[in-house]
């Protein structure tokens, strides 16, 4: 590696953040309407997963397949404090017991939960939409990095959280919505997030949100921290051997990854108005990985223009072929995978990225030239 | 608004044309062209920007055609798009044929909401025929009250619920469930029964409709076990020996989809043969399309409680089945959830008749009141509540794979979705 690649932030880098900001913040909003913007809005939700598992999967070597868990996790505390809000007493007057969401009612609880009584605190709600899925990891990171358990017995595991998680949001629907999940969620702090303005509002609050894992993201990679996690993942012995505690970096990689999902999580909640178990599983969790190698899985950017594009083409293709869409889905994932087996980050990486850099080297050693040039003249 | 008079005998659609729009081109040449797009300007029935032009409405179709639900709500697609072919083939509804747009739910919560968004806001379809689960319905909801859509939704359920937005095409779940209580009590003497079902709201909220009856509001009967299990679940042998200790009279199976299949395998495994009776199995989950994934052998015997039958033998009914069976192919099964959907576009040209404007509130308005005497299950009305007035049937499963009708209430059961003492 240069030298150059330490830096935060290489000629390169900046290049692609900048075309991905002017994507993000002045390309869709001009060329979309709300309808169409909230959906990409919901896309970008999904890039903050696929960030994450940048971090988990391609720089450090776990793959994880339970994603889906911290980003419901992540919606589901946003999720509460939202429906708790719009569960007042009047908007409920014709329940059994006023004042508790509908749900609850349905399922004959005459009074909140006391694990639900924190969540009438935004403030709590927003804590806890990071906090709990960090904890979850954490857990889940303690019992199976501290026992050296990796690799497809790690990914197996978090399916099986995936699951597990699934199966206990449905079967405690009088707690958690059910298979139904927690639906017609209306205000943040008395702001309607139904309204236009709202919706295009949250949209700029995403962006700005996914830059700054953006960042976060791009800062581990480049730190000690993230070129260890590189070497663990191509010899974890002899890093361990050199005397790191490979455990701790997993640990915290996957929190951070977990971390991530969950703000996204919480961001779709916002965004489309409602979060349901069928996010949480093993289904969403795959595809979740698959935007991920989609987009390029070493390249945080790559993975969050695989988010978008997979979920475009998805919607796309759905309204357009509402019967064989799947097929097509399926066809654009083998595609890539056979073609570009680095994702689109790999194809710009191989094709575009080295012209744009004979392109500025030209221009460069031009001006170098002309510079020279110019005190002879 | 310009209210055009519209003579009664025309709103409801005629008996000869509907035969007749089995045959679409025959009917299209030869029915009566009641309504001309001439006489109803679009600038008065569409004051709210809706897709209508002069000479075509675009509603929208919203089901699941991938995933887990497509096995279910394919029916319902089918049925859709034949009373609209056949609409179209009488003149179409104020002269204008209607046009659809299609998608797909994909059997997923959040894309339902995301279609049903894109239906109303971008392509502004006059109402849309769509839905099959709770969950589906709930998701989407939000979305057709924000932007004043209109919804029919096909499938029984669980009632507690009334939208400004919704007509409930199928029975809520007082309508299914108590006239079937009643009927296994007084004919079979019934005393005792076991409630199984599916793990979600509407298993859960039907057996406790189903409790409340047997314990509160009949004689000297009583339950003697309540069960609920994961959807999918395809274990059912522990179930079966509870139930073969506690000798119900009655085994009351709310199990959806896919587990019925296991469920009523394993029951005949285990010796409970639905034939004998003893004990009886009643159950409201279980169409012909069900049946058709279970084996008519391995069901037969069985009593199903809703509202419609493909075996029923009416005139309406008899035409719907050929029509039915003429576009989708001899093998296909017609369940009550495809009957129901099958209403929706009816019930809809007859209330923008009604209304003389396709615009939603006054659709919506005209809605209570509204009668369907050529629905293949018979007569329906709206109810104020936005439910059907409709007759509750028993069928006795038979190998065949359909039902032999056994018993049906002699009035029309009155839609109560907020029952009073079943809470």
């Amino acid at each position: 590696m240069s030298a150059s690649s330490n830096r935060l932030f290489s000629l390169q880098d900046i290049i692609g953040f900048a075309i991905l900001a002017a994507v993000i913040f002045i390309l869709l909003p001009l060329a979309l309407d709300t309808f169409r913007l909230n959906l990409f809005g919901k896309y970008l939700t999904y890039a903050f997963v696929a960030v994450g598992l940048v971090l988990c999967w391609g720089a450090g070597g776990i793959l994880s397949l339970g994603q889906g868990v911290f980003f419901g996790l992540g919606g589901y505390c946003m999720a509460m404090f939202l429906k708790l809000e719009a569960s007042t007493p009047e908007n409920t007057a014709i329940q059994s017991t006023p004042g508790i969401p509908d749900f609850m009612d349905w399922n004959q609880l005459t009074a909140l939960p006391w694990w639900w009584e924190p969540f009438n605190n935004l403030a709590f709600a927003l804590f806890a939409v990071v906090a709990v899925p960090v904890i979850f990891a954490f857990i889940i990171g303690v019992a199976m990095f501290r026992r050296r358990v990796g690799g497809v017995y790690f990914a197996i595991i978090t399916q099986a959280f995936a699951a597990i998680l699934t199966i206990l949001i449905i079967g405690q629907q009088g707690f958690t919505g059910g298979v139904n999940g927690i639906t017609d969620l209306r205000t943040l702090n008395g702001w309607d997030i139904r309204t236009d303005e709202a919706k295009e509002l949250l949209y700029f609050v995403n962006g700005i949100l996914l830059f700054a894992c953006l960042f976060i993201a791009q800062f581990v990679r480049k730190s000690k921290l993230g070129r260890l996690l590189i070497a663990m993942r191509d010899q974890e012995d002899r890093v361990r051997f050199s005397g790191y505690d490979v455990a701790s970096f997993k640990i915290f990689i996957f929190c951070l990854g977990a971390a991530f999902a969950g703000i996204g999580g919480a961001m779709f909640t916002l965004q489309v108005g409602f979060m349901s178990p069928t996010l949480v599983g093993i289904v969403p969790s795959i595809e979740m990985v698959i935007f991920c190698a989609v987009g390029g899985r070493l390249s945080i950017i790559g993975a969050v223009y695989g988010a978008l594009l997979v979920n475009w083409a998805k919607t796309s293709l759905s309204e357009t072929f509402p019967e064989l869409w799947l097929l097509g889905l399926g066809g654009l994932f083998i595609a890539v995978v056979m073609l570009f087996p680095n994702g689109l980050a790999g194809v710009y990486a191989e094709h575009v990225a080295p012209r744009i850099a004979r392109l500025f080297s030209k221009t460069s050693t031009t001006e170098a030239k002309q510079s020279k040039q110019s005190p002879a003249e | 608004m310009t209210d055009k008079k519209i003579p009664a005998k025309l709103a409801g659609p005629s008996r000869r044309a509907f035969m007749a729009g089995t045959a679409a081109l025959t009917a299209s040449l030869f029915a009566p062209k009641h309504l001309r797009a001439a006489d109803f300007p679009t600038a008065d029935v569409n004051t709210t920007g809706l897709a209508v032009t002069d000479d075509t409405v675009t509603i929208g179709i919203l089901h699941s055609v991938t995933g887990t639900m497509a096995i279910s709500e394919t029916g319902s697609v089918q049925a859709e798009k034949l009373a609209i072919e056949q609409i179209n083939a009488q003149g179409g509804i104020l002269g204008r044929k209607i046009e659809y747009i299609q998608e797909d739910g994909a059997s997923d919560w959040p894309t339902f909401a995301e279609k049903a968004r894109k239906l109303l806001v971008n392509d502004k379809v006059a109402s849309v025929m769509g839905c099959w689960t709770s969950a589906s319905r709930k998701a989407v909801l939000p979305v057709f009250e924000q932007h004043n859509g209109f919804l029919y939704y096909p499938t029984f359920y669980e009632g507690l619920e009334q939208s400004p937005n919704v007509i409930y095409t199928g029975q809520e779940a007082t309508q299914q469930i108590i006239a079937g209580l009643d009927w296994v009590t007084q004919t079979k003497g019934a005393k005792s029964f076991y409630l199984l079902g599916s793990d979600y709201i509407w298993p859960r909220t039907s057996n406790k409709i189903a409790r409340a009856h047997i314990e509160k509001f009949m004689e000297g009967t009583k339950v003697v076990g309540e069960d609920y299990y994961p959807l999918g679940h395809t274990q059912f042998n522990s179930v079966i020996n509870k139930i073969r200790l506690r000798k119900p009279d009655v085994i009351y199976a709310i199990v959806v989809g896919g587990s019925n299949v296991a469920f009523y395998k394993q029951l005949k495994a285990a010796g409970i043969d639905p034939a004998e009776e003893s004990p009886i199995v009643l159950t409201i989950s279980v169409t012909e399309d069900e049946i058709r994934g279970i084996g008519g052998e391995n069901v037969e015997g069985a009593y199903a409680c809703m509202k419609y039958f493909q075996s029923l033998e009416n005139e309406n009914n008899i035409a719907f089945v050929k029509a039915f069976k003429e576009m989708w192919g001899d093998d296909m099964v017609i369940g009550d959830v495809t009957q129901a959907a099958y209403l929706g576009p009816w019930l809809w040209k007859a209330a923008v008749e009604k209304a003389g404007s396709f615009d939603v509130d006054k659709v919506r308005a005209a809605s209570p009141g509204i009668e369907m005497t050529t629905a293949p299950e018979g007569y329906v009305k709206i109810h104020e509540n936005h439910h059907l007035w409709s007759k509750t049937r028993v069928g006795r499963a038979q190998a065949d794979g359909q039902y032999e009708v056994v018993f049906e209430t002699a009035e029309l059961v009155e839609p109560d979705p907020f029952p009073e003492g079943y809470q």
